[in-house]
């Protein structure tokens, strides 16, 4: 007898409009949301999944190497991620977890500002307010509260902005993100939750967070939820904008779980071999998101090889700025570690800096010290 | 000058502050319709509307986050918690989100939020209803942590924590709600910085520092002290994080000898911090090791065992019977 229940049972009621081969399906009801997707927008999408895969390998390699700390791989989900950070405004504010690179790069997020906090230079990577999109979360799910609460600040305003949290099926259990659902349906705040369900939680099958679909339980707060195939960009994208929409028009929250597969390890940090089947990575793989819109593009005649290695060469250099921006980054000052811990003066901890700053002074001023 | 309570002068700084700023805005159980369990938000929402003074569904660590994600959008949040008890489900959002944002961002994202506790003991209540639970707060970093201990601080303090920049804890002792005092209503915000210990009553033999509901034990304290010969100098700490050291200090180099007063736990506490700070600063000052009347190390007792915990005007008078070297309870001799 399993300690756990059998979790989750696969079901075909996914919105897709791409199937794994490439081919498109009627629509599911979502081509209204694509009417402007042509054959450019789709050769976009492509180009972003593609720069976001080769970014993402680079920086595992620059873990790898030992220049970065940590990097937290996205390698699987990029369909998710371009197909709703595609689907934002400027004007919408992303609270996200650590995993959602291909959101930020969508965002206009820049290579040092992505890599800086897993090099371990500084406590966070970029301004919040420059790209509307708030620093990686680490605990896991209290996202969800700030999102909905930024909503609700939205909605006292009388702006038509969005808030969106991304999140994984792990943060699911969380209280947070139950008692974020709670309070954007009571206040009908403009927030869209994002759930990838990548189906670990570090070492944890979903079907230990979760008996029913995920999806399901929106409902229950009085949500409307969508289960999305997320490595189908095209999909990921239409229902993104379909929330997007609804929150807009004062239609209130919406929940999305896109199913997706962490290729990946959860971090550099682990080790995915010990707790999962290798043929379970096999079978995602003929699912992978990048794969399938190629397929598409070569059957409708956009993936020439001129294109594919415009794509190829527009990887390669974010990979190489990237590089560059890592290995380059300014390392920070000694006295830096006391800064912004207090908007306004502190006493206490003024005095803190003021004897670590004499301190340093004796080490560099004693024989041998570097004075 | 008007008199009123302790909980008509902080309603009436939230009444101002709501005034003075759009962005500000209070968020809590209860705090609508009902005015709060207390009633220190009576007719806020009446007045300033359901937007501007929100009832909030029964779950603090959301009151705390979605606070949070109001900051990020320029507003300035007031978040009641009810009952001191109950701020462990938003312990996460506080210490996690609210304190270290600030620092997160290096600056950019700016978390002005106010979080008042009513707290502390002395009324009687039910389990999780009459905690002091500051400590836990002095010790994160990000966070302003005050306690105002009569009607004209409460209104003043509750006006200053919502316009600073940084999150602060604004605890209330609850058993005080209901006491008079004179306030004035014309004073500015710089009239007295939030961060500045007052000296409450002058005295030479001994520094008596406290903050909450038992700067009026310690007034009493004082007064007793008088009829036996003992002059004490009484501080009302009022800001907890950041300590203001200067005064308390420039205090003990004056009188030698240091008692601390609080009700929460002694270990760990704000006692522990103000007794090592203070020796340090004033070793060669001291006449005696500074002595700490606190809670005990328990759960907060029943109703009816309240005051075998609460450091009340003979458990501080013993306190300052010890720093004195006089007879007392630990020296084994009765007092006279």
């Amino acid at each position: 007898m399993s300690l756990h229940g059998r979790g989750p049972v696969p079901d075909e009621n996914l919105v897709q409009l791409l199937r794994p081969d490439g081919t498109r399906t009627d629509g599911s009801g979502y081509t209204e949301w694509l009417g402007d997707i042509d054959g450019a927008a789709l050769r976009g999408l492509y180009e972003d999944m593609v720069v976001v895969r080769r970014i993402d390998q680079e920086a595992t390699a620059l873990q790898r190497q030992g220049e970065l700390a940590l990097w937290p791989p996205l390698l699987g989900q990029e369909a998710a991620q371009i197909g709703s950070g595609r689907a934002l405004r400027q004007d919408d504010f992303v609270f996200s977890s650590y995993r959602e690179n291909g959101v930020a790069y969508c965002r206009g997020v820049g290579y040092a500002d992505l890599l800086r906090v897993w090099r371990g230079n500084a406590p966070s990577g970029w301004d919040p307010y420059a790209v509307n999109m708030a620093t990686p979360q680490v605990i896991i799910g209290a996202q969800t509260l700030h999102a909905t609460g930024y909503a609700m600040a939205t909605k006292f305003d009388g702006a038509d902005a969005v808030a969106v949290a991304y999140f994984g099926d792990g943060a699911t259990s969380q209280g947070d993100a139950n008692e974020a659902m709670v309070f954007a349906a009571s206040f009908q705040a403009p927030v869209v939750f994002f759930c990838q369900n990548n189906q670990w939680a570090i070492s944890e099958p979903v079907r230990l967070q979760a008996q029913r679909d995920i999806a399901d339980r929106a409902p229950g707060f009085g949500i409307p939820s969508v289960r999305v195939d997320g490595n189908d960009v095209l999909a990921s994208l239409a229902v993104t904008r379909q929330a997007l929409d609804r929150a807009r028009g004062g239609g209130g929250p919406s929940f999305i779980e896109a199913v997706t597969y962490r290729m990946g390890p959860h971090t550099t940090a682990d080790d995915p071999s010990r707790y999962r089947d290798p043929n379970e990575l096999e079978d995602w793989k003929s699912r992978d998101p990048i794969d399938r819109l190629a397929r598409l593009l070569k059957a409708e005649g956009l993936l020439d090889e001129e294109f594919a290695s415009q794509a190829k060469d527009t990887a390669d250099r974010a990979a190489a700025e990237l590089r560059e921006a890592c290995v380059t980054m300014p390392e920070p000052g000694e006295l830096d570690v006391f800064d912004n811990v207090y908007a306004t003066p502190h006493t206490v901890l003024a005095e803190q800096k003021e004897e670590y700053r004499r301190y340093l002074a004796s080490l560099a001023a004693a024989p041998g010290g570097t004075a | 000058m008007n008199t009123m309570t302790f909980g008509r002068a902080i309603n009436s700084g939230l009444r101002r502050a709501l005034e003075h700023d759009s962005r500000v805005v209070l968020i809590g159980e209860d705090i609508g319709t009902l005015g709060g369990v207390f009633r220190i938000t009576d007719e806020l929402q009446k007045d300033f509307g359901g937007h501007r003074v929100i009832d909030a569904p029964l779950a603090e660590s959301a009151i705390l986050g979605t606070a949070v994600g109001m900051a990020y959008r320029g507003y300035r949040p007031v978040c009641e918690i009810q009952f001191d008890g109950f701020i462990y489900p938003a312990f996460n959002q506080i210490v996690s989100q609210v304190a270290k944002l600030h620092y997160r961002t290096q600056g950019r994202v700016k978390m002005p939020l106010t979080i008042r506790v009513p707290f502390g003991g002395g009324i009687g209540a039910a389990e999780h209803h009459s905690e002091s639970p500051e400590a836990y707060f002095l010790h994160t970093s990000g966070l302003r942590v005050v306690s105002a201990s009569n009607p004209q601080d409460a209104f003043l303090m509750i006006q200053q924590a919502i316009a600073c920049d940084d999150p602060v804890l604004f605890f209330e002792p609850k058993r005080r709600y209901h006491s008079k005092g004179e306030v004035d209503e014309d004073a500015g915000l710089d009239s007295y910085p939030m961060e500045q210990a007052r000296v409450e009553i002058a005295g030479d033999d001994a520094t008596l520092v406290t903050y909450g509901a038992l700067v009026q034990v310690a007034r009493e304290a004082a007064m007793a002290a008088r009829d036996d010969g003992i002059s004490l100098e009484v501080i009302d700490l009022r800001s907890l994080s950041p300590i203001d050291f200067a005064t308390v200090e420039a205090s003990v180099r004056k009188t030698g000898r240091l008692v601390v007063a609080h009700e929460a736990s002694r270990t760990g506490g704000l006692g522990a911090e103000l007794a090592a700070s203070i020796t340090q600063r004033c070793f060669y000052y001291l006449e005696h090791a500074p002595e700490r009347i606190a809670g005990f190390d328990i759960p907060y007792p029943p109703a009816k065992m309240e005051h075998h915990h609460l450091p009340d005007l003979d458990r501080i008078l013993d306190g300052v019977d010890r720093v004195m070297g006089r007879p007392n309870s630990l020296s084994g001799q009765e007092g006279n």
